[in-house]
């Protein structure tokens, strides 16, 4: 079973960086082409995240999935803004260049057109960020540098519980759900999509109750190895911060306040053509 | 020189129970000792751990009174982080306790709490990784280790920060015969080099024994009844008292008819000194008969040259093939991995063989779906809590029936009958939450029953279950086998278990069959018993010195001595 968006060990100056670096810029990343829609930015920022996704040798197979959920998501989206608020676009860039009428409120507008497109484009800024931290970035590692930008190591390291366990519960899954159809309950396409749910409870309960089991071994392993005795914890596998760290901080920093700069220096999140 | 765990007068009773679960200890343990703590389930032995790792009373709520010092400190001035200091705790679940994601933070854990500098933390986790033997192993996860290597792991977790104590919680539970061995050597290894003290908390006492230990405590009902060395301790019938099982060889000796006495040193059987024992031994031996070849009966499951990999190219299960007969109990043994669930996959029909069939009664199943292969072959999981999912005693036996659409005066009728086989007719309106472990065994072993099987498959039917559980459990499905003709698989690693209830053992190792043969022939051949994990009975250790000629008949004919016994017993109790 190939891992998705599973984090996968590669020697690129990427996955050389520091989980705090890398989290850092996926934070400000994210921020920055959530506020902006200007076009000129966005485009720059869709062809660096492209860049960084192909230097950090992601293959299709990791993310290949997901990918396709997010475009089925974003097709709904584009979809129900047209729907909710066709005129969204007039009402952003001030005009109304109607290219054809459908039905009753609903026209095709070269701005509505437009606003969707920047919509669109922001997504593609965001996504390769995003399987781009993911797949390079060590979970534990992950978990202490939460802890470096100041969020509690208990939110770090339910994280990193949560991955440590998810494949002996899978496992553990599989055992039930097979011991359960062979007593007869029915898991397979052939039972009614109703009577699926209900036998789902005929697995979901012993997987319930067996992981009972399993957190009351985990929290005494836990508290018998010292954890929670100080506010603070030091990590195995933190990085320290170098010199390519201190210069992609720097770089997204300043990238950021330019974005922003371009994109607010006329007043407005929104560039607009149509004013010309 | 001050005793590092000192108990006085020292009782602890739970918050939520009426009675005290220990009472009136005294117990002292000098540092650099090595201490073996036995008792049946429920004797109070575990809440001895607890109170000296501080999970009694700082996660499991109670009241102690009388004095217990660690390190010459009360626990509650200490709080289970300073104890933790102090004793080191490795528990039986090998893999939950597991916490890191590679084996390289998991012994880091510790350290990382008490936020040692990372440097440090390298330097040290090396140190304890070598002491252990996983150094290699450092990076990797837990998925990628065999139960005796994350033993070994929470061995350098709690080892990496030198406490003076080393408490092991059943450290033999969860490991194949040849692995426990293992674990054991590794423990004296560790006491040796540092010497920490240490303590081990465990039934199985002939295993445990391995290695030598200064003491044995035995822990009964909540007092203390023994406090001795092991020589002296088998020289009395103080185990046998308590439902502990006694070293087989012990128990060979005593069947002979012989007293046992401590300066024969009984501890190890290739050290005891056997020269009074060996005239009555080869007396016993030779009248004693060995149990009547049952006749053949009709096959009924036949496994023919069977195959199955996942991946083209790396098979997990190579050429295997034996015949089950009709009413016999027959045992499947391997170390963890080789194949032995597998094996129990294809016969259920989770997965499809590669090559080879699978014949039920001369049928071949391969095209039958799950549901079908689930009303003639029975698959009990090893844990109860896999298995129940309704909150009612009589709803999850009917489940079954109710799925498969039988008429509900028929379910009502069958779910009581099979409640009746079972001993829990008394409890049929019962919620399954007022049962006690043995009990749910039982309810999800008739919930399979009900069906009215041909052949069941049990995995693991008595891990975790004392001497007595293990008995009842046991006794039980063999009263299914002998009443029933129910034929009976099942899938294990104790070794006692194969012995004792089975008459034939397919041996699987790394994929391959090895051997199908008697437990007495397979636990006498070295060769197979090294390749399989499993290790030598002492039995035929005891029949070697004794100079007896035919060990795995002495081991026979031992075995039908017992089960004529118990038999014996029973009638007696009728």
């Amino acid at each position: 079973m190939a891992k998705v968006l599973a984090y996968e060990e590669k020697d690129t100056w990427i996955h050389r960086l520091s989980g705090v670096t890398k989290l850092v810029f996926f934070l400000v990343w994210c921020f920055t082409s959530m506020v902006t829609y200007d076009t000129r930015v966005l485009a720059v920022m869709v062809a660096f995240s492209l860049l960084v996704f192909k230097i950090s040798q992601t293959r299709w197979k990791q993310v290949g999935a997901v990918f396709k959920m997010v475009m089925l998501f974003l097709a709904f989206n584009v979809v129900a803004i047209f729907i909710f608020s066709p005129d969204q676009g007039t009402h952003v860039y001030g005009t109304r260049t109607v290219l054809f009428h459908i039905a009753g409120r609903y026209d095709v507008t070269k701005e509505q057109l437009f606003y969707e497109l920047n919509v669109v484009i922001k997504y593609f800024t965001v996504i390769p960020a995003v399987f781009m931290f993911l797949v390079t970035t060590n979970p534990s590692e992950f978990a202490a540098s939460m802890n470096k930008v100041g969020i509690s190591y208990n939110i770090g390291y339910a994280i990193s519980i949560a991955l440590r366990y998810i494949p002996d519960v899978q496992g553990e899954f599989t055992k039930i759900k097979h011991a359960q159809e062979a007593r007869g309950i029915e898991m397979s396409g052939k039972a009614s999509f109703l009577a699926r749910i209900k036998n789902t409870s005929a697995i979901i309960f012993p997987l319930i109750f067996s992981s009972m089991d399993r957190i009351d071994t985990v929290s005494n392993a836990m508290e018998l190895r010292g954890y929670g005795k100080h506010k603070k914890r030091t990590w195995y596998m933190a990085k320290k911060l170098g010199r390519n760290d201190y210069f992609v901080i720097a770089f997204t920093v300043v990238f950021a306040a330019l974005a922003l700069g371009i994109t607010f220096a006329d007043g407005s999140r929104f560039y607009n053509p149509f004013t010309g | 020189m001050e005793p590092i765990i000192q108990f006085k007068d020292f009782s602890f009773k739970y918050r939520a129970q009426a009675e005290p679960t220990l009472r009136n200890i005294n117990l002292s343990i000098m540092p650099g000792e090595k201490v073996l703590i036995l008792g049946p389930s429920g004797s109070g032995k575990s809440t001895l751990a607890h109170c000296i790792n501080g999970l009694a009373p700082f996660s499991y709520a109670g009241e102690a009174s009388g004095e217990l010092k660690i390190a010459g400190k009360a626990p509650k001035d200490l709080g289970l982080f300073g104890l933790s200091k102090i004793v080191g705790t490795v528990l039986q679940d090998t893999d939950g306790q597991f916490i890191g994601l590679t084996v390289a933070e998991d012994i880091a854990f510790a350290l990382e709490n008490d936020m040692v500098p990372q440097e440090e933390i390298f330097a040290r986790v090396d140190e304890a990784a070598d002491m252990v033997d996983v150094k290699a192993l450092l990076g990797h996860a837990p998925g990628e280790l065999s139960g005796g290597q994350k033993q070994r792991v929470s061995m350098a977790g709690v080892m990496v920060d030198d406490v003076e104590i080393l408490l092991f919680d059943e450290p033999l539970a969860n490991l194949d015969p040849a692995t426990g061995k293992r674990a054991i050597a590794m423990i004296d290894q560790i006491q040796k080099k540092k010497k920490t003290t240490i303590i081990i908390i465990e039934h199985r006492l002939e295993d445990a024994l391995y290695r030598d230990v200064d003491r044995i405590v035995v822990v009964g009902d909540g007092r203390l009844v023994a406090d001795c060395p092991p020589d002296e301790l088998l020289a009395t019938d103080i185990l046998a008292r308590q439902g502990i099982r006694e070293p087989l060889y012990i128990t060979a000796l005593k069947h002979a008819g012989c007293q046992i006495f401590a300066s024969d040193m009984p501890r190890h059987i290739e050290t005891m000194k056997l020269e009074k024992y060996k005239k009555p031994l080869k007396d016993w031996f030779e009248r004693t008969e060995g149990e009547k070849k049952r006749q053949q009966a009709p096959s009924a499951l036949k496994v023919e040259d069977v195959y199955f990999s996942y991946v083209p190219g790396s098979p997990i299960l190579q050429h295997i093939h034996f015949d089950i007969k009709k009413g016999e109990m027959v045992s499947i043994v391997g170390k963890n991995g080789a194949g032995k669930s597998t094996l129990s996959n294809l016969i259920c029909g989770f997965y499809k063989p590669t090559r080879g069939r699978i014949l039920l009664n001369g049928e071949d199943m391969a095209s039958w779906s799950i549901k079908e292969r689930g009303e003639k072959i029975g698959l009990v999981m090893q844990s109860p809590n896999q298995m129940i999912s309704k909150p009612m005693i009589f709803d999850e036996v009917a489940l079954g029936l109710m799925v498969r659409g039988v008429p509900e005066g028929e379910i009502k009728e069958r779910v009581f009958d099979t409640l009746k086989i079972c001993g829990l007719y008394p409890f049929r309106n019962w919620p399954v939450s007022a049962l006690s472990f043995g009990q749910k065994k039982r309810v999800s072993i008739a919930s399979i029953l009900v069906m009215g099987p041909e052949v069941m498959i049990l995995d693991e039917p008595t891990a975790g279950q004392d001497y007595r559980h293990y008995t009842e459990i046991m006794e039980f499905l063999k009263g299914i086998n002998e009443n029933y003709g129910i034929t009976i698989i099942m899938i294990t690693h104790d070794m006692h278990l194969m012995l004792e209830y089975t008459d034939r053992a397919v041996v699987i190792a790394d994929g391959h069959l090895i051997a199908d043969d008697t437990p007495a022939n397979v636990l006498t051949n070295g060769e197979i018993a090294e390749k399989a994990y499993l290790k030598k009975t002492s039995l035929y250790s005891l029949a070697v010195n004794c100079q007896i000629g035919d060990p795995s008949r002495f081991v026979e004919r031992f075995i039908a001595y017992e089960r004529e016994n118990r038999r014996g017993k029973e009638g007696a109790h009728g």
